[in-house]
Formats: structure tokens, sequence, C-alpha cells
């Protein structure tokens, strides 16, 4: 069989750099930038703190090992912009980071993007899953996560195929094992 | 004359829609010599502008135009705003249909004699029957180039299908093969054949697959018969005193009314917006809406019993190379009602890319128990199914009471209620696909639950008698003697095929019986 090759197509200082982490590593700069591995981002409309978490988030709702932070960051980009262009979209973010940061306070005495095991945080967002905001964010990374190309490489999708001649003569019948 | 056609040429046919029923109807009426004008509310959209890309796809060719659901279906929880996944531009859902192609049985043309009487279900017999029928299937069969008929060899099977039939031996299932399909396994009628490209949804890059767009359509226009004017939304069906339409008004592409003056006009733009244009075309000689009388308009909705199994295996499958829908298990079509539910289903290999499958496999789900059956898409195999759901009369669609379109008009709502029929069918397809991948070693299986309708059905049902429905045999309204409905909509009940051949064969039917009225001076 063709088997398709699912190592991200990055350098290897970036491999390195994005680690396998359960938490999110993002620290926010006195100028409003977040740093995290092998990425950064500077928020149009959310605050820095709200951009991390909202990463830290994304990362719990759809995650992938294999994925490097970046593709989180990505999505939630996404999610940024639409807050800028609407400021009902801004206060539903912001104030949910707020609620969800409240929660884990509650909960574990430190902030969301602080708390250590997945299963914690999970938790924590199984109680507000039907809350807008949850919703909001789920249903942007349908696309904002799943519709990026590099993570259909890391998935192991081989995307357009038209312009290879289609898969006539590539492996559409190759199964050897059944 | 020729076309194109001027506005107050009222010697024209006006056909609205370009799809499986409107697309053909039109192109068979201008093969025949009969001045055709189609309208179709979509853009025209040729082969070079597809992309093997699912949601630009998405975006570029579907009815997006906003409606509402209601009901006890699950779609209306995933999906509210999107009950049914159809496209709006010339060719019409068969520009994304993924080509299979088949027959129905000789019972499913009497669904309330064979079935009998089922609480709840407003099931009919059709006024017509297969016999009627199979010179217009294998015409339709032979226009579309369907795989195993006129000695057309089936497609080769890819390893979705591979699997699908591995499993399907192992429990004894007979009839499974790689499916009667309009896409052609090699060059036929000017068309390639198939590369196993994938992305049968996206519009086929080839021009393998059938459709209207690039298989009728232009046979049409080449008669000098036929005009196709895209971007013209009707927005209502005009008639005289004495109860004949005499034309339409529809909005152009700027938004400015026009008025087609016609001959006949034959209705063909899906099952929700073909009853929406009857109820909106409602005067003051017709005040429930055109060609309402019996009150059937928009009823009897059926959307297929559907759903999907995936199925996760220990080795790579790649289920996403080669054609979508080359594969399929008949033996659970049968009507037998020892399983628990009247009438059956089909068994049909599916695949979604990534995009998708993300949006499509288990709407709403996140977490470990979501991204990990994402992070094993290569190892994944997947079927669809596809069987006969219950006509009820509460399943419906009606115009939204306050909400209104561009043009002012009333949006429609699709109102539909899985039936308990539908329902233990369902489970029972969950639990036979799931058996099929299991026992080739599917080391996890995932029920998936109904996308947004692809197969709409039923609105504007044929009847014999005119209280029971819409339509007569031939798709002529009882109530208008020159007015047709032309696609799905005049399903009377839905059987457990893809619909398109029906549809197209209705189509074809239809054409013949105008030409042979106009002859005889009687339309």
């Amino acid at each position: 069989m063709r088997l398709v090759d699912k190592r991200p197509k990055v350098s290897r200082r970036e491999v390195l750099a994005a680690g396998g982490a359960a938490l999110v590593a993002a620290t926010v700069t006195p100028a409003g930038v977040v740093m995290g591995k092998a990425w950064a981002a500077t928020p149009a409309a959310l605050k820095p703190e709200t951009f991390a978490t909202l990463v830290q988030m994304s990362r719990d709702i759809y995650p992938h090992d294999n994925f490097a932070d970046a593709l989180y960051a990505t999505a939630v980009e996404g999610l940024d912009k639409a807050a800028k262009g609407d400021a009902g979209t801004k206060k539903l973010l912001e104030d949910g980071v707020s609620v969800l940061d409240a929660a884990a306070q509650k909960a574990h005495k430190m902030p969301y993007d602080q708390v250590g095991w997945e299963l914690d945080r999970v938790i924590l967002l199984r109680a507000i899953e039907k809350d807008p905001f949850f919703q909001k964010v789920r249903g942007h990374l349908v696309t904002g996560l799943y519709n990026q190309p590099k993570v259909w490489t890391l998935l192991g999708y081989e995307g357009e195929s038209a312009s290879k001649g289609g898969y006539i003569d590539r492996g559409f019948d190759d199964i050897n094992w059944i | 004359m020729a076309a194109p056609y001027d506005k107050n040429d009222d010697s024209v046919v006006v056909v609205i829609g370009s799809g499986a029923g409107g697309g053909t109807l039109g192109a068979e009426l201008a093969i025949n010599g009969i001045d055709t004008v189609i309208l179709e509310a979509g853009g025209r959209h040729e082969t070079e502008d597809f992309e093997n890309d699912e949601w630009p796809m998405f975006s570029k060719i579907s009815w997006l135009d906003k409606r509402t659901t209601s009901g006890s279906w699950r779609v209306a929880q995933d999906f509210a705003g999107l009950p049914a996944w159809i496209v709006k531009a010339v060719g019409g859902s068969t520009v994304h249909w993924a080509g299979a192609s088949l027959r129905f049985q000789p019972h499913e043309f009497k669904a309330h004699t064979t079935y009998g009487d089922i609480a709840g279900a407003s099931l009919l017999d059709w006024p017509i029957d297969l016999k009627e029928m199979e010179p217009w299937y294998a015409k339709a069969e032979d226009r579309m180039g369907v795989t195993r008929t006129n000695d057309i060899p089936g497609l080769p099977g890819n390893n979705n299908f591979r699997i699908m039939k591995a499993g399907a031996d192992k429990l004894g299932y007979k009839e499974c093969h790689t499916g009667r399909m309009a896409i052609n396994s090699q060059p036929r009628h000017d068309r390639a054949g198939c590369q196993q490209i994938g992305f049968c949804f996206q519009g086929c890059k080839t021009g393998a697959k059938w459709s209207t767009l690039v298989a009728e359509i232009p046979k049409g226009e080449a008669t000098g018969k036929l005009e196709v004017r895209p971007n013209a939304q009707v927005l209502k069906i005009e008639h005289d005193k004495s109860g004949k339409v005499t034309g339409v008004l529809y909005a152009d592409k700027d938004g400015n009314q026009q008025r087609q003056k016609a001959r006949a006009v034959c209705v063909a733009g899906n099952s929700i917006e073909s009853p929406r244009l009857l109820l909106n075309s409602a005067s003051s000689m017709f005040p429930d809406g055109l060609a309402n009388s019996s009150g059937q308009v928009g009823r009897n909705y059926m959307r297929h019993m559907t759903g999907s199994v995936y199925a996760v295996f220990d080795k790579p499958v790649h289920m996403y190379r080669g054609t979508t829908m080359a594969g399929i298990i008949m033996d659970e079509a049968k009507h037998d009602p020892t399983r628990g539910f009247a009438a059956g289903y089909e068994m049909e290999t599916l695949s979604l890319g990534v995009p998708f499958l993300a949006a499509f496999l288990d709407p709403g789900a996140w977490g470990r128990e979501f991204s990990s059956a994402m992070d094993m898409y290569p190892n994944m195999a997947g079927m669809w199914l596809v069987g006969e759901d219950m006509p009820q009369e509460k399943n419906a669609i009606t115009l939204h009471k306050s909400e209104k379109d561009a043009h002012g008009l009333p949006i429609p709502n699709v109102h539909f209620d899985d039936h308990e029929n539908d329902i233990a069918m369902r489970n029972h397809a969950y639990r036979q696909g799931a058996a099929v991948y299991d026992a080739v070693g599917a080391t996890r299986t995932f029920p998936t639950p109904p996308y947004p309708s692809t197969h709409n059905l039923g609105t504007n049902r044929m009847s014999e008698k005119p209280g029971d429905g819409v339509v007569n045999k031939w798709g002529q309204a009882h109530d208008v003697k020159n007015l047709f409905v032309s696609d799905g909509s005049v399903f009377t009940t839905g059987a457990a095929e893809n619909p398109t051949l029906t549809i197209v064969s209705l189509a074809l039917r239809q054409a013949h019986h105008i030409k042979d009225r106009m002859a005889k001076g009687t339309l």
C-alpha cells in the first residue's frame, strides 16, 4: 500500500520547539504579544491573556498530541478576527474566559491555563459545554482547526488529487491486508 | 424560433430549475423541437470552477438561502439553518450527487398495498408501476451511462469498497458490488472515464460523472431550442382568469423583477422550493396556493431514512481515494417485516475528507473521544445507509410566519419528525453496518447521525385521485392543466433507492407526454 507520511512538513528546529506539551506554554509580553513555543500572536481584539487561554481551551476541545500549539493558535486567530468585527462576539469570548478562569480558581486555586491535568480542565469545560461561549469556540474550531491544510497532513489526509491524476495509479485499490 | 427567447414569447415552455428533473426535461423538450427556457436560481459554474476542496466548493454551489427547521429529527438540532444539502447552480444537485442509479423495486410503487396501513403514515400507491417505468428507466440508464447496464462494465472497487465487500462476504450478503453508477467506467458519450479522483461531491473534474450541467444541458443548447437563464429566482407563477398559468415572475441577478411568459410551466426546484413557490403563488382564485385544492402541497415531506457507519481498523484504508459511492450492499433493500419494520435500505460506500468528517462524524462531539477518531483517519472505512422513510402529512414545507427572503417572500420552514418505522430501520441499519466492519476486524465503529437532507422528496406527490395529492401520473397538476411538477417532489413514496435515476426517468417520460399533448393541440 502507498502509505501517507503524517510527519509535519516543518524544520527540525520547529519540531523540537513544538514538543508535545499537554499544557500550552504561552507568555504575554509587555507589548501584548502572546509568545508560545514556535508561535506568536498579536491579538487584534482580544486581551492577550484571553487569547492564550483560548489556545489551551482549543487543544482541550480537540486534543491531538501530534499537533503543535501553533495550529491551535491559528484557529484562535479566527476567533480574534471575529471579535474584532463584532463587539458581541468579543464580549462573549472575554466574559466566557473570565467565567472559566473563575471556575478554575474555585476548583484548583489557579487560572484555567495553569491547571495541570487535561481531565481536570475537561471537567471544567463539560460544566459549560451547553453555553453559547463554549459552543462558539467549539463551532469555530470545526473549520478553524480541521480546515487547515497542515492539519490534513498530520491526520494523513492527502487533499486535492485531480492535478495529480486522481488515484487511479496512486493506490485507490492498493489495500493488501484484507 | 430559436434561443434566446423574448420574455414576451408566450409559446415557450418554462422550466424552473436545471437539476436532475428540470435539466433533463428542458434538454429533452429542446431535442424534440420544443422552445424551452430554463430559469435557474443559481449561477453557472463549469467544470473548471470545481475544486477538490470541500468547504470552498460547499460555499460556491450550495443552496444557502435562509431556511428554518422544526421537529424531532436530529438535523434540526445539529444543522438548524441547513435542513437540506443541495445545490443552487446550473445542473442543480446533479453537480454534487454521488452517481448511484438504482431502479425502484416493483413493490415500492405500491407501498400502501405492500406495507398496509401503518399508524401515522400517509402511505399511498403510485399511480404508475415498474412495468410502465421500465422503458423510461432504460432510456435514462443509456443517457446517463449507468454502469452494469447497456454492457457498461462496473467501476473498479477502491479500498473502501474492498473492506465493505470482505465484510459483506463474511456476513453472507449476496448482493454486493461496485454499484450501478452514472460515472463512466470507460470513456462514453464524449465524456472521459473515471480517474478515481475522489471528490465526487465537489463536482467531477473529468466529466466522468453524469450531470445535467455536463451531459444534458449542452445537448439541449446545441439544438438552438433551449435557453438556460442563470441567476433567475422565480418568485411567483401567474395565471389568467380561466386558471391557466401564463408565465412567471422572477428576480434577475441584479434583483430586478422580470416576467417571462409561457405556454406551460414546469416546476423543478427541489422538494423545498417547489412547494414553497406554489404556496407563494397564492391568488384570489387559488387562496391556499397554486395547485393546492387538495391541501397536499408541501406535505408528506420525505428525506429517506439515513445514517452512516464509519469504522476504524488497525491498518490503513485511505477511504477517500477513488469514487466516493462505488460500492453497495443490496440485501437489506427488500421488504421483510420480520426485521421489525416495513420497507428496506441500501448500504453504500461513502467517504468524507477531513474537513467534512470533522463536521459530520458526530456533530457537537468534542474531547478525546472525538479527536482520537480523527487521529485514525487513514485507517477509516465508511458507508452510508439509505432507506425508505414513511410519508407523514405533518412532515411539511410551510411558509414562515414572519421571516422573509431578499425579495420579501416568506422563507420555508422544514418540519420533520422521524416515524417509529424510520427509527427501527435506522437502528437495524446501524447494527448491520457495524457488523460488516466488525466481521473484518474493526476496532471501533461510529453510528453517525443523518447529514442535512440530500434526498428531498414527496411534497407535491403524485396521486390517482385529485384529493390525495398534487399531480397526476404525468406530473401534471390536478388543478391546473398547463402546470407540471418535474422533480423529486412528485414522489408518492420514497423507495429505498437513491432517487436521481427515477427523477430523470420521470422527466424524460414527462417531456414526451408534453410533446404528444402539444402535437394533439391539448396544451
